[in-house]
């Protein structure tokens, strides 16, 4: 299992290198989404299946998703118009690919050996979690459905589009 | 009736008071009365109480009249004082008289004038000032007559203000005469700090007992004493102002430059002069300072085109005469000058004042000429008061004075033949500029006319002054001629007489022969160069126009460049030194400070870019920091 | 378990890195979730390590929070998009008064 944990360790620092030093958006996105599943199997390997599942339906899955649909909703012109021609480039494609094979091995092999975890870790289920959660930690719950209520309300503020391009008053231009 | 004393230096003031109030509502004529006035009456109770002083027993004793406590600073307890002795007596006499006889002369002189009262509150202003330095009981008060009658040449040389030269003018006196009146102040500071008070009697009797003839404390007071008379005399080296300060309307000449404010030092070193005498090196200083200026003087004076100016000079001289009599101990001979020069000075300038007046404010004495038909009163009291100031012998109160210094100074114990002969010279050089000037003006073929002639006013005083220029010399007659020293004996209780130890009678006659000899040479010269002056032969208009005379006439005619020489070394200097501290470095501690802040808050707000990468960058930084702080310390 | 904290560590120091160096606030944004989500994995590895829940928790917290300031930061995107027509950080540096 520790050469896993070392593997997946390896891919998460090199894509998140990728991240930050691509020039088109989308491709940062890609390798982070990446990076989000290989950071999950570590989660695995460290007997926190709640919270590996948790990384990638809410992270890798909402999360990212959502700046995904942002960036495209942005509609960046000449550079969208490269870039779809770069998209079938199989310079760019090597580099995640060759991540997400990797991952996808590790996926394998991980799902195949259920129930084995690291030497001396001890599994924390999703029962223990809930158990916990809804226990000493209830304040927490209560305030961050109030923060994700918040973020809702803002988000749905801050995103309509106005009439007047953005004027407010008083505001000069 | 001696309690009136004090009203003597009040009324001036009071009337200076009520002209600077009402004076622009009130008509020029009323402000005259108001300003003659009050002088007037000032003079009238002057003469009471010195009737009274020399009637009521004990006659001639000093009375002294203290008002109130000024201050009380510890041990300081200076009070506003008069004291009437007989030196003061004299001088409230000449002051008050003469002071109204000019005033009444200005109230015609000055008629339609603009600021006519302004001119009579400031005049009023002076008196008082004059009044209270010469009846002060204490160092303090007479200090600040000083310091008044300094204010008030200042504001009356700058009176017609509009003209910007005569305000550089005033300003020029009132900076030369601060000169002397800081030594002075320090002279005060030394008094008080080494006798521990400065009423001007306990201090000299005082200074006789503690400090010995000769002592270096003693020198140092006197000398500083010294530099504040010489700064308002305008003697050496500090008499450069007083020519420029003819740029005064001529009844301020007549009384302040004339007659009373620049004798004010003369008064000074009579009165102090225990400490002159207790100094005898500074005493001898004084005489040498009168006998240079003296000459310096003269010389000037014989190649001045102004007609004032000429006067100025000879003003300066003639108190060199009185410097280099107190010098020798002759207190009484400098006091007797004192009065009959207020009386023929004043009178030399009030009719030139007439004459200026008369020619529609003309000064050059080249453009003059032939004035004695036009102005005939003018003319004869001129006349009077040149002879008196040549000392033409006999008539004139300037022999008699004169002669007494002149005498005194070789016979003295300090004196010295050198100071006497030098004193002979100047009386041989003053009977030439003054008859130049007499010549010049009133003599010869008349080149203007003359535009207004003298009225009653301005006729009145000449003729009493004049008067007295011819009989004031009788109340001291020297020995050779009968021998009735009044005065001197006089003013025995206040000033000692002169210590003569070898004085032969015999000499003194002889000196008086050979001084009016030169005297009356003098007019000669000044009628042969300046009367026939278009007569000249082809060689003496050589050397006139030479190089070299022409150098030395420039060199003379700016009074031996003094004003040059301060230009240069001290005006000049001072002026570049200011201009190089135009930043003023001491206040650069204040806005050095202000400076670096500033410029500290334009290195900070660097640190506001507005972008959020900076800032982000910025917690970076200050976490790693932190974070080093906690493990590495 | 350091190893896992140091790989949280280098996350969070790459994801500084990206915040402080891209212009692109899309990058920017990007990088803080890459942050948030290292500080993730050191809390799971912390709760892992003591057999707690906790770890897991605070992750799940972590995650709430994040989604939370992604929508809203990803609405102000918008916004800074639609007003400065660009998307540079740097434009965005006047500051009023």
């Amino acid at each position: 299992m520790n050469e896993v944990y070392y593997i997946s360790a390896t891919i998460a620092l090199i894509s998140t290198l990728m991240v930050i030093t691509r020039l088109n958006a989308i491709h940062a996105l890609l390798y982070f989404i990446v990076s989000l599943f290989s950071v999950a199997i570590i989660f695995f390997i460290l007997g926190a299946p709640f919270a590996a599942a948790l990384e990638v339906i809410i992270y890798a899955g909402a999360i990212m998703v959502l700046f995904v649909f942002v960036i495209m909703m942005l509609n960046l012109g000449p550079e969208a118009i490269e870039q779809e021609r770069q998209l079938f480039r199989p310079e760019v494609w090597i580099g995640p690919g060759v991540l997400s094979f990797v991952l996808f091995l590790e996926f394998i092999y991980v799902i195949r050996n259920y129930g084995r975890h690291l030497s001396g870790v001890a599994v924390i289920g999703p029962k223990q979690v809930g158990i916990v959660l809804f226990g000493p930690y209830l304040l927490g719950v209560e305030l961050a459905s109030l923060l994700l209520l918040v973020g809702l309300v803002g988000a749905y503020h801050l995103g309509r589009r106005r009439r007047s391009s953005g004027l407010r008053k008083g505001e000069k231009q | 009736m001696l309690e009136l004393l004090c009203m003597i230096p009040f009324l001036p003031f009071a009337g200076f008071v009520i002209l600077t109030l009402i004076g622009r509502r009130i008509t020029d004529r009323l402000a005259a009365l108001i300003g003659a006035g009050s002088v007037a009456i000032s003079a009238i109770i002057t003469f009471v109480v010195g009737y009274n002083f020399l009637v009521l027993p004990p006659a001639g004793h000093p009375y002294t009249q203290v008002l109130w406590t000024w201050m009380r600073i510890g041990s300081f307890t200076p009070c506003i004082s008069f004291y009437l002795d007989p030196l003061s007596l004299i001088m409230i006499l000449v002051v008050t008289f003469v002071g109204f006889l000019i005033h009444l002369y200005s109230v015609e002189f000055m008629k339609g004038e603009e600021g006519y009262s302004r001119f009579f509150a400031y005049m009023n202003l002076f008196v008082g000032s004059m009044l209270t330095l010469v009846l002060a009981d204490n160092l303090v008060l007479l200090y600040l007559g000083w310091e008044g009658v300094g204010l008030c040449s200042y504001l009356l040389i700058g009176f017609w203000y509009k003209d910007p030269a005569n305000g550089r003018a005033a300003i020029k006196a009132f900076v030369v005469t601060r000169v002397g009146d800081a030594a002075m102040a320090v002279g005060l500071f030394l008094l008080f700090t080494n006798l521990g008070t400065l009423n001007i009697q306990e201090l000299m009797g005082l200074a006789s007992q503690k400090w010995p003839i000769g002592s270096g404390i003693a020198a140092a007071a006197a000398v500083l004493l010294l530099g504040g008379a010489a700064g308002k005399s305008a003697q050496l080296p500090l008499q450069t102002w007083l020519p420029d300060a003819m740029a005064g309307p001529t009844p301020v000449s007549a009384l302040i430059h004339a007659a009373t404010m620049v004798t004010a030092g003369v008064y000074l070193i009579a009165r102090t002069h225990v400490l002159f005498t207790l100094a005898p090196a500074v005493q001898t200083t004084v005489a040498i300072t009168g006998a240079a200026t003296l000459l310096l003087a003269s010389i000037s004076a014989i190649t001045q085109r102004d007609i004032k100016r000429v006067l100025a000079y000879s003003t300066i001289s003639q108190i060199g005469y009185m410097f280099l009599a107190l010098g020798v101990g002759a207190w009484s001979a400098a006091i007797f000058h004192f009065m009959t020069h207020a009386f023929f000075k004043a009178l030399l300038f009030l009719g030139a004042g007439a004459v200026i007046i008369g020619l529609d404010r003309e000064h050059d004495m080249y453009k003059m000429g032939g004035l004695r038909k036009q102005l005939p009163v003018a003319f004869w009291t001129f006349l009077i008061g040149s002879a008196s100031l040549s000392a033409l012998p006999l008539v004139t109160a300037g022999f008699y004075s004169k002669d007494l210094i002149l005498w005194q100074v070789w016979a003295s114990d300090r004196g010295s033949i050198l100071l006497c002969a030098g004193g002979v010279a100047g009386a041989f050089l003053t009977s030439v500029y003054t008859f130049r000037m007499l010549f010049l003006t009133f003599a010869g073929n008349a080149t203007s006319q003359v535009t207004r002639k003298p009225g009653p006013l301005m006729k009145i005083p000449l003729i009493t002054l004049a008067v007295l220029s011819l009989i004031a010399g009788l109340i001291d007659i020297p020995a050779t001629l009968g021998n009735l020293p009044t005065l001197s004996e006089f003013l025995h209780s206040a000033l000692p007489p002169v210590p003569m130890s070898h004085a032969n009678p015999l000499i003194e006659g002889k000196l008086q022969f050979i001084t009016s000899l030169l005297a009356l040479v003098g007019i000669m010269f000044a009628y042969r160069i300046f009367l026939h002056s278009p007569q000249h032969t082809g060689r003496a208009e050589e050397i006139k126009r030479s190089p070299i005379a022409t150098a030395i006439h420039c060199f003379l005619f700016q009074g031996w460049n003094f004003d040059l020489l301060y230009d240069k070394f001290i005006v000049q200097p001072f002026v570049r030194l200011a201009r190089f501290n135009r930043g003023d470095f001491i206040d650069f501690i204040y806005t050095g400070i202000a400076l670096f802040i500033r410029s500290f808050n334009r290195v900070l707000s660097f640190t506001q870019s507005g972008k959020v990468r900076w800032y982000a960058a910025g917690l970076a930084v200050g976490a790693v920091i932190l974070i080093g702080i906690a493990e590495f310390l | 378990m350091e190893h896992g904290l140091i790989l949280a560590g280098m996350l969070f120091c790459i994801g500084l890195a990206g915040v402080i160096v891209r212009r692109n606030i899309i990058f920017t944004l990007l990088s803080i979730e890459i942050m948030l989500n290292a500080s993730g994995l050191a809390f799971v590895v912390a709760g892992s390590r003591w057999g707690q829940a906790d770890g897991q928790i605070i992750f799940i917290f972590i995650l709430a929070m994040a989604a939370a300031e992604v929508s809203v930061g990803l609405a102000l995107l918008l916004q800074l998009y639609h007003k400065f027509k660009t998307l540079d950080s740097d434009t965005a540096s006047r500051m009023r008064g």
